[in-house]
């Protein structure tokens, strides 16, 4: 059986997630579990190093990169050692270069596989589907992400909270960085407004996996049928925010979602396939087509596969007058698919 | 309410206002701003924990927090205490001052009133009052528990209290839905919304059924359902206090964490599929429903007609409706969708049939401008 899946879901570092899941595990210690530490990162905080007090931790693995030496969850000796549960702090860490997997998340998934619980911690900045949600209200393109999947699967999502104001008396105290560092922190990333902002959509999502959770929505009106969203890929770099876009309105009305890129020898191969493996990720199902004429074959290629509704992005942001002689690409499949809903997204600034 | 705020604030609330091209001064705004401004600023401060059924652990997190600042050298007090006490709670309330309760009797019922005067007397930093969601007895100062708290933050004394979401006046009717029980007690949201800090106490319901020993605690299903509600009152008060720091700080409104939708409305749209499916992302995303028109002259009557019935379907499904002037439709759209922060704006493909040679439709023109909002386009069914 797959071991259960249980994620401290916070807003930014120094709200008390780590603190929150050793407390929870020092519970379950007392009741007896087979309980270990996978992985703890303990930033030098006192309070949440003594919470460790007591108990087993699994010797981390040391990897030699560039030169330099960084420590890694062992996984292996984790599976070896079997407990019952295993806390794994800061899933969305990406692993050292000649680690077995990327991702922690994925390390996460192998010891689920081996039936073994987990806890871990995240702040909602990492969801994927947020990151340029997150660059628009902070100003910060967060780089480790983990996909939205990872999280829906997860068996609990625990909202740990603690006020902006709080926050920043507890990096003026020195509390969560040296000094320097949190003076730094408090001008730039950790101002009243991005805290806010970020606050808000973590007490969001987790009503949203709570909701999903519940399995049957709330007395929604139905839609006439199942609602099928394709994402139209081009090489342009916008797609990747068009992809995480479309998945997440996907997600949110519990629609399928497909992916297709409609290869007319214009754009560079290497960027195309970089959003393609990008949307397989995501659990987003990937189409190439071949054919000169791209808004014909998104158009036949909708109707042919049930879509109700087309993600597109802008075709140009800004054009010279000579370009509205002809139609853009955007406009064409307008004219030709209106019998579809179709979705421009846009390319938000800040 | 009296308003005694002097010139130079107005004054320099009015600059802050005007100088900002998308919002016209509202009068009323005005007003209520300036009297929280000030009452703000002599009001101690209110923290309040809010959870979403007993036992969740707030009354422990908000006596810790005590602890906590009394250990950092406040001078913190217990105004109230409620009747039944875990031992770790008891274990911190024998380090801390507690002004004992008056107690009294009405009707057969023992009520257990603040001391306000001793508090007043003691002026304490902070005081905590555990179970906010409380009515005095006849004859007291104030009928709810809140009123009381409401004095002792006018006199300048930081509170710090609980709440459960079964107990906010405004949610009441949603909680009885999920619980079939209604709780006698209750405090407007408007209280809550005030607070300077509001903090979720968040736990899965699996480990709070172990907590609660007596058999009225709602099955899981009920619980998840109260976990959202609480969540997501929290973000609404959450997100409400983010635009009023932006706006006192001179910044745009930004693309909020909420969704806002918004349905562009003409005679000759597919207002039903268009509502519908507005409906349906706002009621999945928990966001914002708005509906607009822009006021045109010389509708023939059957347009007119049809109109009405677009915006009387709208209002039925929940929607906030707008009507907007302005002698360029696309120009009213914009302006009206920055304002309200739309993430979605919702039109009809009818919008291109007006495609002179040369000339771009109003389709094209939105989607050019569309920066902050998507542009979803709906199909235009039959001969509406």
């Amino acid at each position: 059986m797959k071991g259960r899946l249980k994620v401290y879901l916070g807003y930014a570092a120094g709200v008390g997630k780590t603190y929150r899941m050793l407390e929870e595990s020092q519970e379950m210690r007392q009741k007896g579990v087979d309980i270990v530490i996978g992985y703890f990162e303990p930033h030098g905080r006192k309070e949440t190093i003594a919470r460790t007090e007591g108990l087993e931790a699994v010797p981390r693995r040391i990897l030699t990169y560039a030169g330099a030496q960084f420590q890694e969850m062992d996984t292996e000796a984790v599976l070896r050692r079997k407990p019952a549960v295993t806390i794994v702090d800061e899933f969305a860490h990406t692993n050292v270069p000649g680690s077995e997997r990327l991702k922690r998340w994925q390390d996460v998934q192998v010891l689920l596989d081996a039936g073994i619980d987990v806890l871990t911690t995240m702040n909602v900045q990492h969801l994927e589907s947020l990151n340029d949600q997150v660059w628009h209200a902070t100003g910060v393109r967060v780089r480790e992400t983990i996909p939205d999947w990872v999280v829906d699967e997860a068996d609990e999502v625990v909202f740990v909270d603690l006020t902006p104001r709080a926050l920043r008396n507890r990096l003026e105290r020195g509390v969560v960085y040296a000094p320097e560092k949190a003076q730094r922190a408090m001008e730039n990333f950790f101002t009243e407004a991005n805290l806010t902002a970020l606050r808000e959509m973590a007490m969001r999502h987790t009503a949203h996996e709570v909701e999903e959770k519940l399995h049957t929505a709330p007395v929604l009106p139905a839609p006439d049928r199942k609602e099928r969203i394709l994402i139209c890929l081009t090489g342009r770099p916008s797609s990747a925010g068009l992809i995480r876009r479309g998945k997440r309105v996907a997600d949110y009305l519990q629609a399928d979602c497909l992916a297709i890129y409609v290869e007319d020898g214009a754009a560079g191969r290497e960027a195309v396939e970089r959003h393609l493996s990008f949307a397989r990720n995501l659990r987003i199902a990937t189409h190439v087509v071949e054919s000169p004429d791209v808004p014909r074959t998104i158009t036949e290629f909708a109707r042919e596969q049930g879509i109700t509704q087309i993600f597109m992005g802008r075709s140009t942001p800004r054009r010279p007058w000579w370009a509205h002689l002809g139609e853009t690409v955007v406009q064409r499949v307008v004219r030709q698919a209106r019998d579809m809903q179709i979705t421009i997204v846009a390319e938000r600034r800040r | 309410m009296v308003c005694t705020c002097d010139v130079t604030e107005l004054r320099i609330i009015l600059i802050e206002m005007t100088t900002r091209v998308d919002r016209r001064p509202d009068p009323e705004e005005l007003l209520r701003r300036v009297q929280a401004n000030e009452r703000r600023e002599m009001r101690g401060r209110l923290k309040v924990f809010l959870g979403y059924a007993s036992r969740v652990g707030k009354s422990f997190r908000m006596f810790d927090e005590g602890r906590r600042r009394k250990e950092r050298g406040q001078d913190v007090i217990v105004g109230a205490v409620q009747s039944k006490v875990t031992t770790d709670i008891q274990e911190i309330l024998s380090r801390l001052e507690v002004i004992p309760p008056i107690t009294a009797r009405h009707a057969g019922l023992d009520y257990e009133v603040i001391d306000v005067p001793a508090v007043f007397r003691r002026h304490p930093q902070v005081c905590l009052i555990d179970g906010l969601a409380y009515d005095n007895p006849p004859g007291s100062r104030n009928p709810q528990r809140w009123q009381d708290v409401r004095d002792l933050l006018d006199r300048g004394i930081a509170i710090i209290t609980a709440v459960n979401v079964q107990h906010i006046q405004e949610q009441q009717d949603a909680v009885e839905r999920i619980t079939g029980k209604r709780s006698p007690y209750s405090v407007p949201e408007e209280f809550l919304r005030e607070a300077d800090e509001i903090e979720v106490v968040d736990a899965p319901p699996d480990t709070l059924r172990d907590r609660i020993c007596e058999g009225t605690a709602p099955d899981s299903r009920g619980l998840a359902e109260l976990r959202e509600l609480a969540l997501l009152l929290a973000a609404d008060v959450v997100d409400r206090q983010l635009q009023e720091y932006l706006d006192a700080h001179g910044v745009a409104a930004r693309w909020g964490a909420q969704e806002r939708i918004l349905v562009c409305l003409t005679p000759r749209s597919n207002a039903a599929e268009m509502l519908r499916s507005g409906q349906r992302n706002a009621l999945r995303f928990h966001g914002a429903l708005l509906a607009a028109y822009v006021e045109q002259a010389g509708l023939r009557p059957r347009d007119k007609q049809k109109l009405e019935e677009h915006l009387d379907l709208a209002r039925e499904l929940g929607a906030e409706v707008h009507s907007l002037t302005g002698a360029d439709f696309v120009e009213a759209i914009l302006a009206f969708a920055r304002e309200q922060r739309i993430t979605q704006l919702f039109v009809g493909h009818s919008l291109s049939d007006q495609r002179l040679w040369l000339s771009r439709t109003p389709i094209d023109r939105l989607i050019d401008a569309a920066e902050d909002f998507d542009v979803r386009l709906f199909p235009h069914r039959g001969n509406e």
